[in-house]
């Protein structure tokens, strides 16, 4: 017989009984009204460094301000204006490994936490949110959300075949537990809140 | 009502003065108090040390004992938690499970069931409070640090009736002082770490007494002082309580 | 330089391994308040978030259902995660499973691999019997990095390296990575640490990850990270081998929703891991399988008493808020997982080895309330503590006494006659009664002063007319 086999008689035999049915209780969630702030106030606590902006320009003259040089991002979000096209970028390995500073769209933000859902239809390549120095994610206002059960309300986990919520710069204090932001992945991030349309 | 006091073996043996201060000040309070003279132990010891096949003995004696009374009391967290989550007796149902719903501990005893409001009790000293796991998590008699729940105390509370008592807050203030039963032999040196570290939080928040409201810790804290020759002194709630300290 | 010899396991006598954690006071001090700071952190994330409780009745009854549902969960995530192109594989042991990882490795000629952090691989030893095939195995978790390099295996669940002291941190990567000597700026050593891993991450063909979440409905799984180490390491690779035990499935991505509002809140106080990815299908060109671990298990789950301990998230917050562990450090638990949900694991694996562990407590309770899934733990290692002692794997000295000690409490007539012994009550205690020398409870503690007279003669004496 097939561990498989083997493995469901045993848990099929020994499972307990099933609970009584549980009925999920409502959960309180923020106010609309209080998303932003909450929002804004999460993404700095986790490290990241919020912007509220008016439209995706201005998201492209702020980087053009800070990085002059539109060599280093690869910018992959339509509309922004500044940076290296995606078309244009290498996606091998060795040089995506160059990449300082990479602009990519999110889906829907999380009020709670500062997280930012991405999925693979946002990049190019799945990797790309990790392997840069600096990450700049952008999201809609309107697409902020309260918690993360009103998150997964909003997202289909399976739409694509990979997606990630993202909060904030990689960090770690795995020696003495001195936080340090920058492990393996980005050091630094912003995230752009667009107050208008996409 | 008539209540049966239960005074845990140690205590008997140890500190009789808890149980003299336990038995006056519920008379204090109108409580017709019976001592029965055959009682001995809850059976924790055994119990905790994976014995509890060992205590049926202990067992019967306890439902023996205290079948007959109202409410059952005692001056000591663990020992009552212990008696609420197992005592069982074949034949005794009825009687133990009496016995598993009405044995109190003496503060949520005087809260909940006498529902005192004022005590004749003056303590004029800083005190550091050290209720003691079972009775905090097990019989929560004060809210755990551990949930996300509104903060009460029942034996909090009732220090707050003692006239010139002054609660010295702790920076851990339900940390375990680490007696854990046989634990305190068998894991030596974790268990006086423990005591040692527990021992810490309120010389330095400057308590002159340790109060508890569980012998078991009082003891195992009392052992740690007295090897450091501390001035610090530890005392039971029910000493405080019912007024009779020499201090 | 990573060729490393093989992980020792300590001795399986937590006192004494717990005595010679606390021989160095420094580092056991500061290791029980860097402990207790993560809990700290923990309480003030949970009272933050509304309904932090009813979140934790939540995902406790989440997980209930899961585990009386385990094979047909199971079997609607296997159907969904082949849909997705997935290879689902099944292991009914640790041994199963390295081969299986094996197999997958010498089906691709690959020889060297990265792996984010696993505890299901730490509990297969997979990183030993890879080694011996010749297989260089990169932990990627800076923690787990470290431990590796020091040859230890990790002392905790969600904080490998936490035993160790920057200034030991500095000497490794001095003798493995070139760091200055005597260098221990922890902001330093984390970043020669990414420029040798990001190295490893570029040139490895094969990514290895544990599971937190694995979805039934939708046939993907979910990995947590704070570094980035899983996602990195299984972009960059052709291959991505996921391992998880069998009771990480969840029957919805919605209930998502409650445990990532749960896990690194109770793990460490953050609202969220900083990445918290999603994989359902394989990248283009990638292969992606996944290897469902049993190891135990299912046999587990018959176990009326314990079966709970299956709904462990691997969050940590019982270790962290543990008194002993924070005492004891990680190690002296001699088992891949430490602290209370370790002690209430091991003894399903192997009684005989683990029978110390239940035993490392004071039954405080603090673990079961700091739970995120609600797992009656200190109950749990009350229960144990039956079973070990009904299967003879207590010590004798203790067995002994305790049938002294219960024999005296049954008979009230004996028990006054002992008690007028003077100190007879501490002498129940195994280890303190015979030789003053040896004497447990007096090494570091005054023996109670027995009074003129007990409770019961004092009564007598007073309230006897009465």
């Amino acid at each position: 017989m097939s561990s498989r086999q083997a493995i469901l008689d045993r848990i099929k035999e020994n499972k307990p009984a099933a609970p009584a049915p549980w009925v999920k209780p409502p959960f309180q969630v923020p106010l609309p009204q209080d998303r932003l702030a909450l929002f804004q106030h999460s993404i700095g606590a986790a490290g990241s460094v919020g912007v509220l902006v008016p439209d995706l320009v201005s998201v492209g003259i702020y980087l053009q301000e800070r990085f002059m040089s539109p060599d280093r991002v690869v910018n992959t979000v339509a509309g922004v204006g500044f940076g290296r096209d995606v078309s244009t970028a290498i996606l091998e390995k060795e040089a995506l490994a160059q990449v300082e500073v990479a602009v990519v769209a999110g889906v829907l933000g999380v009020a709670e936490n500062g997280a930012v859902w991405v999925t693979e239809e946002q990049v190019p390549v799945r990797v790309l949110p990790f392997l840069c120095e600096h990450l700049v994610l952008v999201v809609r206002q309107q697409d902020l959300v309260g918690t993360m059960q009103e998150a997964y309300a909003n997202i289909k986990v399976d739409a694509t075949g990979y997606g990630t919520f993202i909060a904030g710069p990689s960090r770690t204090a795995d020696i003495e537990q001195s936080l340090v932001i920058g492990a393996h992945g980005p050091k630094r991030m912003h995230v752009f809140i667009i107050q208008s349309e996409l | 009502m008539k209540v049966g006091l239960f005074i845990p073996c140690y205590v008997d043996q140890f500190y009789p003065q808890v149980a003299v201060a336990s038995l006056q000040l519920l008379e204090k309070l109108g409580v017709e108090v019976d001592y029965p003279l055959q009682q001995t132990c809850c059976g924790q010891p055994m119990a905790n040390s994976g014995f509890a096949s060992l205590a049926t003995g202990c067992d019967a004696l306890f439902a023996r004992n205290f079948a007959g009374y109202d409410y059952i009391v005692s001056p000591s967290g663990s020992c009552v938690l212990h008696i609420k989550d197992h005592l069982q007796v074949p034949g005794q149902e009825a009687e133990t499970t009496h016995i598993r719903n009405h044995i109190y501990e003496l503060s949520e005893f005087l809260t909940d069931v006498l529902q005192v409001k004022e005590l004749p009790a003056r303590f004029p000293h800083k005190v550091g409070f050290h209720l003691g796991c079972h009775g905090q998590r097990g019989l929560q008699l004060a809210q755990m640090s551990e949930l996300a729940a509104p903060a009460f105390s029942k034996p909090g509370y009732l220090l707050s009736l003692v006239q010139d008592l002054e609660v010295v807050p702790l920076s851990r203030p339900d940390e375990c002082c680490g007696f854990g039963g046989s634990f305190c032999v068998t894991e030596e040196a974790v268990s006086a770490k423990m005591g040692q570290d527990r021992v810490a939080d309120h010389q330095a928040n400057g308590a002159e007494y340790i109060a508890g409201a569980d012998v078991s810790c009082l003891m195992h804290l009392e052992g740690v002082l007295r090897r450091q020759k501390s001035p610090l002194q530890v005392i039971h709630l029910a000493q405080i309580l019912n007024g009779q300290v020499d201090a | 330089m990573d060729k490393l010899t093989p992980k020792t396991i300590p001795v399986p006598d937590h006192p004494a391994a717990a005595a010679a954690f606390q021989a160095d006071a420094e580092r056991a001090n500061w290791h029980d308040q860097a402990l207790w700071f993560i809990r700290e952190k923990r309480d003030v994330a949970s009272k933050q978030t509304p309904d932090w409780e009813l979140l934790r009745e939540t995902a406790s009854q989440i997980k209930e259902h899961v585990l009386a549902h385990l094979d047909e969960l199971l079997i609607q995530f296997e159907e969904k995660a082949r849909e997705n192109g997935i290879q689902v594989h099944w292991a009914a042991d640790g041994e199963e499973h390295n081969q299986i990882v094996l197999g997958i490795l010498r089906q691709h000629g690959i020889r060297k691999l990265v792996k984010s952090k696993s505890m299901l691989t730490e509990e297969c030893h997979l990183n030993d019997f890879l080694a011996a095939q010749g297989v260089e195995v990169v932990d990627t978790d800076l923690g787990e990095r470290i431990v590796q390099l020091a040859q230890e295996p990790p002392s905790h669940i969600v904080l490998p390296s936490i035993h160790k002291r920057k200034e030991e941190v500095g000497e490794l990567f001095h003798q493995h990575l070139g760091t200055e000597k005597g260098a221990s700026d922890p902001a330093y050593l984390t970043e020669a640490a990414r420029q040798h891993l990001r190295e490893k991450f570029l040139s490895s063909d094969l990514a290895i990850t544990g599971v937190n979440f694995a979805i039934a409905e939708t046939g993907g799984l979910v990995v947590c990270t704070n570094e980035g180490n899983a996602d990195l390491g299984v972009h960059l690779a052709k291959v991505h081998i996921a391992c998880m035990g069998l009771e990480k499935i969840i029957p919805k991505a919605e209930d998502l929703g409650v445990f990532l509002r749960l896990l690194a809140r109770s793990a460490t106080g953050q609202p969220i891991t900083t990445y918290s990815s999603h994989f359902h299908k394989p990248a283009p060109g990638q292969e992606m399988h996944l290897v469902l671990v049993d190891n135990g298990r299912s046999t587990h789950l018959g176990k009326k008493d314990f079966y709970k301990a299956l709904k462990c998230i691997r969050c940590g917050a019982c270790i962290n808020t543990c008194p002993v562990y924070r005492r004891s450090g990680g190690h002296s638990y001699h088992h891949t997982i430490s602290g209370p949900i370790g002690a209430i694991l091991a003894p399903n694996l192997d009684r005989q080895k683990n029978a110390d562990l239940p035993f490392a407590s004071t039954l405080c309770g603090s673990c079961t309330h700091v739970c995120p899934v609600k797992i009656d733990i200190h109950n749990q290692l009350y229960l144990w503590r039956q079973v070990l002692a009904q299967d003879g794997q207590v010590p004798k000295a203790k067995a002994v006494s305790m049938q002294a000690m219960a024999t005296v409490l049954a008979n009230p007539k004996v028990y006054r006659l002992a008690g007028r012994s003077g100190r007879f009550m501490l002498r129940w205690l195994p280890g303190v009664a015979q030789n003053k020398r040896l004497n447990a409870w007096a090494r570091q503690r005054d023996m109670p002063s027995p009074p003129k007279e007990s409770f019961r003669d004092w009564y007598l004496k007073n309230r006897k007319t009465k």
